[in-house]
Parts: C-alpha cells; structure tokens; sequence
C-alpha cells in the first residue's frame, strides 16, 4: 500500500483487505447461478421486520450509515461552487455541535461522487481531509460511447486524481449473454484503473431478471471489480432489497470460492434513515460485520445525509427535526 | 456501550416490544379467568397458572372446565344455534366483518398478548398470527354473505366442539371458528391450557361485536375438559393436535354420528433439487423449521438435498443458522423465541439426545441464560430408518439426508406415516409440477414454505388426518347435506331348502386382481330366492380375501394416473355392457329380493355409470385466489385404495352406486357385495371383466359384512372405508378405521334412497384436495 493511499484513507479503521485480483472467467459458475425472485422478494420484504435498531444503537448505526455515503452530484448543472459545497458537507456531514454530543468528531463520509470534469475540484476541496473522490467514468450512464474512449476516460479520471471510479458495464452483453464480452470489458476497465479502485455499475433495472443481476455481478468479480454497484441513479429502478439480496448474495459465494472480499453500494432511492438501516442489517446478516465498514460498503446517496442527521438531532433532544436546522450539502 | 463503541461494534442491542397494554389488560380482568359461557365471563374456579415461557412469570390463573362448565357451554350453544343459522348468511357476515374490524382494531394486544403467553417472536405474531387470523374471518364473513347462493343444499352441522393446540393459538382459533360461525354453527371451543389468553381477549371482542349470547362459547383446561366436549352432544368435532391424541378422538366419536376433522402431526419434506436457488432455498429452512421454534405442524423438518450439491448446500445452511438471533419473544430484533413450556423443551431435548446417528449441528449462537429456548439444531446424514427421520419432533430440529433422482426423493418424501405438506425447490417447472403431484401431501409449496391463507385450504391425508380448513374445501367441514334419511333396518337373506334349478354348480366366486379367486376359507354359502328356491352360492370371505383384495387394489396406482377421460370412457363401456344384459340383471335382482324393481335399478345403475363416466374429467380443482403474486392449486386427487361395504337393500344399484364416483376419480376399490343379495355383485364382474377395466381396480368380496369389515377397516394400506350395510358396524368400524386415520364414511343406521343420484357426496369422498402454491415472477 502505498502512502497516499494511507493518508486519504488514514480515518477508516481498517484498509488492510487485498484487492480481487480476478480470476480466469468460469463460465460453468456463471451458468449455474440461479435467483429466485419470489424467494428473494420474500426475503427482502421481511427483513426489515425481522431486524430492528433502537436508541443508542440506532444513533451508532446511522453514524456508521454517514461513513459509508458517497455523497454524490451528478447533474449537467453541477458548477465549481456546487462541488465545493458538496464537498464541505462531506467533511463536516453532521453539525459539529451534534458530533462533539455524540463523541463522534472527525466523522466524515466515505467518499464524494462526481462526474470526471469536478474531479480537479473535489480532489481540492478535500485535500487533506483523507475522503476520496470517485468518479462515475466509461461513458455514465450508458455507456455507449467508443469503447477506446470509455478506457481513455478512465485513465484521465485518474491522472485527475480520481481514487475510485465507478464504470458503468454494457448491458447489452448481459442481455444477450455475451459473458465472455462482458468479462472483457471489466477487465480492461480494471487495467485501466490501476491503483484506483473500480465499482462496476451493473444498472441492474436494464438487466431484465435477477438472474442475469447474480450473473452479471459473478463475471464483473471474476473480472477484477473492487466493488459492485446497483445503478447509475439515472435508470427507472434503481438500487432495491432484492437485487441488493442478489448481489451481496454473489459476493458471499465469490468470498467462500476465492477468499476475496468485493465490496458493495447499492445506488439511488435510499433516502430514508430507516432504509439505511435495513441495508445495514442486511449486509450483517448476509455477508458479516466485516462488509460494514466503508472500505466494502457505500450507499451511493444525496439526500440520504439530511434525514439522517434530523434522526440524530431527534435522538440527542427527543424532539423531531427541522431540515432547515441542518447545513446543505 | 457508548455511541463511539457500538459504531465500532456493529451490535444490534435491545429492541423490546412494550408489553405494558397486554398487562395491564390482564390486570384488568383481575388477572384470573373464568369461562365465557352464554355470552359472559363465569366466576373464576379452581384452575392453573398460564405461565410466560421465556420468563417463567405468572401471567395470569387460568380456570380448569368442570363437567357441569362444559355442560352449560354446549346448552348454550345449543340454544343460540337455531337463531343464529336462521339469521342467514347475510346476517352473520355483518358478525364475522365486526370481529374482523375488532381483530384488527386490537392487533398489537393480541399479538404481545400471544407472544408473551406462547412465547413467539413479536415478529411472527405481529406479521404473521394476527393477521392471517384476522383475514380468516375477512374471508369467511364472505363465505356466510355466499352461503345461500353458492351452497344451496347444504346447512349447519349444529353445535361444533372445537380443541386446539398451543403453536398458533389465535390463529388456529381464527380457523376453527369462523368458518363455522359462517356457515352457521355455534361453538364451544377449548384452547390449550398453555396458551388461552389470546382466546379469552376474543371472547370479550365477541361482546365487543354484540355477538349473540351462545354462539362463541370459550372453555379453558387441560384434555381432560378436551375429553368431555369429545363426549358431549355436539354434532361435530374439530381438532387439531398430535396424533396420539387425533386417533383417540377418532376411537371416541366412532359411530356416534358426530363429524369428525383433525388436522395431526407432520414430519414434512423439504426437497432442494440441484438446480434450485441455493440461498433462497436455504432462507426457506429458515421460515420452515425455525418459524416459531420449529412447533408446526407442517414445519418443513426432513430436509431432502440431492446429491451433488449437498456439500456446499449443509455448508452454506450451518453458516446460515448461525446468523439466527435467539432471544426474548418481545424483541423485534430476533428470529427464535422461548418453546412454550419446559416440559415440550424437555420432550425436545430428550428425542435430540437419543439419536446417536448423523452429525449434529446446534446454532453457534448467544443463548439465554433462563426461559425455554433450544438452540436451532440441524443433523444432517440421517438415513430414512434412523427414528429421527420419522418421528415429529416439534422443535428446532432439522434432520437431513440425501436423494440421487426425481424418482428417489419422491419415494423418500412419501416414506412416511404422515403427509401434511411438502415443499419442493427448483428452477425447473418441469420438474415442480411434475413432483408437486406425487407427493402425498394435503399442501405443497413450490419454492416457497410456509404459506397461508384463508382462501387456500390447509389440512393433510394419511396421518396427518383429514378435512380442509379454508377455501371453498373448508367449508364441508362445517356443513351437512339437507337431504333427509330415515332410518335403515336390517336386510335378512331369504331362507329356504330348495335345489338348484338344474344339476350344474352355481358358486360364485370372489373377484380379486381382475381375476375370479375362490374364498380362502373354503367356505360357501347359499343364496336363496324369497319362495326359498336356491339360486346359487357365493364365497364366505374373510379377513386374507381382504388382504388379497386390498393388495391387488394398492399394485394399481397406475389408475389413478390415468386421464379422465380414459377414466370415462371405460364408465361407459361398463354402462353399455350392463345395458346388453339388463334384463338378466333386473331378472336376477327380483329373484333375488323378490320384488319387481330390478329393472329399474339395472337403468338406474347405467345412470350412475354414465354420471360418473360424464364426471371423470370435469370434477375440477381450483386456482385459488391468495394474496401473492402466484396461485394455489387446489387439486383434487384420488383418496387412494377405498373400501366399501355396500348397500344391502339395493344389490346393483348400491354397489355401482359407490364404485362409479369412486373410479371415475382414479380411486381402487375393495367392495363388500350386499350381504343378502350378493349374487348381482358376482355378476357384475363378468361385466368388468368384459369392460377394460384394468385389474386391481375393483375387486368385489362376498361374505358376511361383520366379518370383512373390521379387517377392511383397520387396513393400513386402506386410504377410506365406507359403509353402506344394513348390519349397523359403523362403530366398529370407525373405531378400527382410527388405525391409520382412515377416512370414514358410514351411515350410522341411516338408511339411503338409492334411487336419488348421490354423485356429487360420492365424488367428494372419492377425492382429497391438495394446495399447490405456484409463486411466480422472473
């Protein structure tokens, strides 16, 4: 590891996972993945009512929810000034009042999300501060450009001083089950990112079927994925508990065959505190406390900071919040 | 723990549901219970104490039912009964519909008030009990609102005495209830001693809805008080429970008239093909065994792996278990609570320490200190003959073993006593609806477990005992044809002394296997005519001719899987063979009874062929309508082997009366001939013979109905027995019929007017529905 790495990462607790590596596609493993979606319904459907977090516990487990946000813009009208806005809201996510309460100073989230011309600024913005700065690259969120330029883009995010990058994958090679073309893909995506780690977007709502989300999830892992994502934010569906259970469930089967861990961030239409509990509780109970940290898990989120932080005010004085009492991010 | 800290740990923590209304309503009601009884509370008596099993508290002292508290139970009932059917379905639906409301209106104190007496997760009585029960009388409010329109000639049974057990209390209250109320009986219901609470707060919402004094009456106490509503004057009984206790209610109402349902034990297969959705399938165990402690009946508890994926498939599940939370019942937070009393932990602990075979895997997790909890228990590698694949456990005990084909876990699943549900995993629609049937089983569920609803029925075969609570199916459970019958005397043979009317030996022989079979006992009877002229001979058969008969009927399953249509079309080619000789049919019964109406029960009995025929393919199952996105098939299948002992009073028209229903619908039958007239039966096989009826199906047996019936219905491999006999042994044979929980049907010296087309009874007894759940999405 090196140093830089060190430095910007220096508040997490724990950045001693070695990355995949990858593996030689195995088709046979691929073929064989199966997801029931009325099973996987019914799961998702009853966990939030099988798992519940209270009081001091709740407080401890939303705090955990604000490390793990990539605090995200990813507007045709984001602007310098909106970036650097986000940017301070990241570093100081919760009113210092509130944090020095909690005894919880220095909380800052996992990282901030913009699109590759932001990046010089949010690498400013943050300078020092140890948050990484992602970037959504290859062409988001279709990913229909050049195929030479989706690599390019991700070689100039990082010469931009991107950490992480967050590609989005061809939906068309899953939705005709082109595996080999998909696997391809990653992997020079992968290549292409060096040291930066790399989340592949599945954009699971354009995928058809839960099946071909396990599948797609397996070959993007196979192929060297860091981390694997639900959506770009811009699709019709977006990130959801069942394809959530899919994914994190093919990131438990790829840890038990391989011994590596892939993280995972379920993206767009987590808004709500009480969702982000239930994500956490499903992390812990599917894969273990170890993918409830930030270096394995982010919520790829922009509102989901301010209800948080007016449930935190509501458990440290008992009485509702206001947004307004609250600093925009 | 600080906040700081449990950042860091992750924990979950406490999450208490408040249990302050639940006790405050016990303090309310003075923490002591009477009965309710003619639409109030009795004073409380001497009684037992209703404990929390996961804190060993008193909760409140119960009141143990004297004879004289039953007594005035079912006078009251009794009483309300005639003005509570009488006001119409339309009437007690607004009932059923107020207690509905109620249920909802008071959900969260039935559900702490559940969890704190049972010991189930909050979770499972909130999302799961409470609902479901109030759903039931949603449904059923609709069935009393359809009743005169949709059931026409059918009418309440009278007063029903009602027992349940002690894993879903209100929810199996819910079942046993409302379909009774709406179809316009009243109750004396008996909760189980450990857990009544939840059915004494229905009784004071039954006053809440204004329910009329007498309809729900609520005793409490242990089977003793159990025992006596079983020996009341009640017209129907209803209980679910184990089978020891099942079959002992059978013996005790045999012959006395009472309808009889139980809903028994189960030890329920649960099949993961290698195809199927791993996780999913392994999430399911948890919903299957250890849903409410593994205390279901239908508990999905003898998990059957195909081969080639067992390895990873024990693997993934052991890690699984250990993710499960065991703990207080009013934490929302927790997946299994207490086991409802020490001594049902006690019962647990004991069969799990008796089983040296396999290996056994506890849940690597944190337990409580005190209260009655077992750790979820998997033992894996059994074998079919170890006794844990066989008995029911009733706990969190999960036994596995091994399959290699589809054919082979079939084989496996049935091996079995019991046949409650089944649950099947595979991506292969194939392969699920080509299982689903084949399992002996009153309820599947297809890549799902665990599923209920009030539109679906739930209920079992063999062991697991009979009839339907919910859907359309249930409601048979709680009605009675309106078709009057008179009583039935004894139909004597003919005596006399004559010789034949020509030299040649006319002794007819039994049929057996599609073949004529001489009696095993080598000995015949004559058959005299009314002037006493000798009209031939028929076998004495006995007790091996039974068993000769049953075995050849149970080699035939292969007519049962047969089309209906093909089905039909041999009803007709058996109807059209009896045309061609009707007049020496219709000869041969006025000889026989001496009386002039052979003729036209020989029509009569073409009648029945050609109804039977005409039903074998349109006696249709259901796709139900329940809240998923899915259906339930409701099925109808063959009973399996049935024996019949027939008419006496009408030789032919009494034998095909009972035999065309019951083939037409894919059964084989073992068919005693009218004891005094038996020789219309013994022709009739040439009939058979000569019709393409394959062997085994129908096999007619001749001899005394006091003899053959106690071996016929005490036959374990006999799925129903049937009596139609002039001889009143509907006790014997109901009490024998408990040997396996045979199905029974008898006419309690009650005499039928053959005449009357009575297809539609017949084709109900001929068959047995099963629920298949199809959950569907991609």
């Amino acid at each position: 590891m090196d140093s830089q790495t060190a430095e910007r990462t220096a508040h997490l607790p724990q950045v001693t996972e070695p990355r995949n590596p990858g593996m030689p596609l195995d088709l046979d493993w691929v073929r064989l993945a199966q997801a029931n979606t009325s099973a996987i319904e019914r799961r998702a459907a009853t966990l939030p009512g099988r798992r519940s977090v209270k009081k001091d516990h709740q407080a401890a487990w939303l705090l955990r929810a604000i490390s793990c946000i990539d605090l995200t813009t990813l507007s045709g009208d984001d602007t310098v000034g909106r970036v650097r806005r986000l940017c301070a809201k990241a570093r100081q996510p919760v009113r210092a009042d509130m944090l020095a309460a909690l005894d919880m100073q220095g909380l800052t989230t996992g990282a901030v999300c913009v699109y590759h011309d932001m990046i010089p600024t949010a690498v400013d913005a943050l300078a020092g501060t140890g948050i990484p700065v992602a970037a959504v690259s290859t062409g988001f969120p279709a990913g229909l450009s050049p195929f030479h330029l989706r690599v390019a883009e991700i070689e100039e995010s990082v010469r931009a001083g991107a950490h992480e990058i967050d590609i989005v994958i061809s939906r068309r090679h899953v939705l005709t089950g082109n595996w080999q073309a998909l696997y391809d893909e990653m992997k020079a995506f992968r290549t292409a990112c060096g040291d930066a780690h790399v989340k592949a977007i599945l954009a699971t709502g354009e995928l058809g079927s839960l099946r071909n989300v396990a599948r797609a999830s397996l070959v993007c892992m196979m192929a060297g994925a860091d981390f694997i994502k639900t959506s770009t934010g811009k699709e019709s569906v977006n990130a959801t508990l069942p394809v959530s259970l899919v994914m994190i469930r093919a990131i438990r089967e790829y840890h038990e065959r391989t011994g590596y861990r892939v993280g995972y961030k379920p993206a767009g239409g987590i808004s709500k505190a009480k969702d982000a509990l239930v994500y956490l509780s499903l992390m812990k109970d599917e894969l273990g406390d170890r993918w409830l940290q930030p270096d394995l898990f982010r919520f790829g989120a922009s509102s989901l900071l301010g209800d948080i932080e007016r449930q935190l005010e509501h458990y440290l004085t008992g009485a509702y919040s206001a947004g307004y009492r609250h600093a925009m991010g | 723990m600080t906040v700081k800290e449990i950042f860091e740990t992750m924990e979950y923590g406490p999450a208490p549901e408040s249990a302050a209304e639940a006790l405050a309503w016990l303090v309310d009601q003075g923490d002591r219970f009477g009965h309710f009884i003619d639409g109030s509370f009795t004073a409380p008596g001497d009684g037992f104490e209703s404990r929390n099993p996961a804190t060993d508290e008193v909760l409140a002292t119960l009141t143990q039912a004297t004879q004289a508290d039953v007594d005035s139970a079912i006078s009251a009932a009794r009483k309300a009964q005639a003005k509570w059917e009488s006001l119409g379905g339309a009437g007690r639906a607004r009932y059923l519909y107020a207690i509905a409301r109620l249920l909802q209106k008071h959900s969260r104190l039935f559900a702490v008030l559940e969890t704190l007496d049972n010991g189930k997760p909050i979770r499972e009585s909130r999302d799961i009990d409470i609902p479901l029960a109030q759903r039931h009388f949603y449904y059923h409010a609709g069935m009393a609102q359809l009743m005169e329109s949709e059931l026409p000639d059918r009418e309440a049974l009278g007063v029903c005495g009602q027992i349940i057990p002690w894993n879903f209390p209100l929810l199996m209250l819910a079942w046993k209830i409302a379909p009774a109320l709406a179809m316009g009986n009243t109750v004396v219901l008996k909760p189980a001693e450990y857990t009544s609470l939840t059915a004494l707060l229905f009784a004071d919402i039954c006053r809440q809805a204004g329910l009329p004094k007498g309809v729900v009456n609520i005793v409490t106490g242990d089977g003793a008080v159990g025992e006596m509503i079983v020996a009341s004057d009640v017209d129907k009984i209803a209980f679910t429970g184990s089978t020891s206790v099942g079959r002992k209610i059978q013996q005790a109402v045999a012959g006395s008239g009472k309808a009889l349902t139980l809903e028994l034990g189960g030890k329920s297969p649960y099949i993961v093909f290698d195809d199927a959705d791993i996780d999913s399938a392994i999430e399911g165990l948890v919903d299957a065994i250890w849903f409410n402690q593994g205390q279901v009946c239908c508990a999905g508890s003898r998990l059957l792996v195909q081969e080639g994926i067992a390895e990873t498939f024990h693997a993934r599940l052991k890690a699984r278990m250990d993710k499960l939370r065991i703990g207080s019942p009013l934490d929302k937070c927790i997946d299994v609570g207490a086991v409802v009393d020490p001594v049902q932990l006690d019962t647990i602990t004991r069969m799990v320490e008796s089983n040296s075979a396999g290996e056994i895997h506890q849940a690597q997790v944190e337990m409580p200190a005190q209260g009655c909890f077992y750790p979820p228990t998997l033992i894996q590698g059994l074998e079919p003959s170890d006794p844990l694949m066989q008995e029911e456990i009733f706990g969190p005990v999960l036994v596995s073993c091994t399959f290699r084909t589809p054919a082979e876990v079939v084989e496996l699943a049935n091996n079995t006593r019991y046949g409650l549900a089944a649950t099947v995993w595979t991506e292969n629609v194939n392969l699920a609806l080509d299982i689903a049937p084949k399992l002996v089983a009153g309820v599947v569920w297809v890549n799902a477990t665990n599923l209920f609803d009030a539109a679906a029925g739930f209920g079992g075969v063999r062991e697991s005992g009979f009839g339907r609570e919910g859907g359309w199916e249930g409601l048979s459970a709680y009605t009675r044809s309106k078709t009057k019958l008179n009583k039935l005397t004894k139909v004597e043979a003919f005596r006399g002394d004559g010789a034949p009317a020509d030299a040649l030996d006319r002794t007819a022989k039994m049929y057996v296997a599609g073949k004529q079979a001489r009696p095993d006992s080598g000995y015949s009877k004559p058959v005299y005519g009314k002037n006493g002229a000798l009209l031939g001979h028929v076998g004495l058969g006995n007790r091996k001719d039974v068993r000769n008969a049953v075995e050849a009927a149970a080699g035939v399953k292969a007519w049962s899987k047969t089309t209906g249509h093909l089905r039909a079309q041999i009803l007709y080619y058996i109807g059209e063979n009896l045309s061609a000789r009707a007049d020496e049919f219709a000869h041969r019964i006025d000889a026989m009874t001496g009386k002039r109406g052979g003729a036209a029960e020989v029509d009569a009995s073409i009648q029945r062929l050609f109804t039977a025929a005409a039903w074998a393919d349109k006696y249709d199952g259901q796709a139900h309508g329940v809240p998923i996105r899915g259906v339930a098939l409701a099925m109808k299948e063959p009973v399996g082997v049935i024996g019949a002992l027939c008419a006496d009073e009408a030789p032919l028209l009494g034998l095909v009366s009972a035999m065309a229903p019951a083939i037409s619908m894919g059964n084989r039958v073992v068919l005693a001939a009218s004891e005094p007239f038996p020789l219309a039966a013994t022709d009739f096989y040439q009939i058979l013979e000569t019709s393409d009826v394959p062997a085994g199906v129908v096999n007619i047996l001749t001899g005394s109905h006091a003899e053959l019936a106690k071996p016929l219905a005490s036959h374990m491999n006999v799925d129903a027995v049937w009596s139609f006999s002039s001889t009143n042994l509907s006790t014997e044979i109901e009490h024998a019929a408990a040997s396996n929980i045979k199905r029974s049907w008898v006419n309690n010296g009650m005499a039928f007017d053959w005449k009357t087309d009575h297809t539609r009874a017949f084709l109900q007894a001929s068959t047995e529905v099963k629920n298949i759940w199809v959950p569907y999405g991609e």
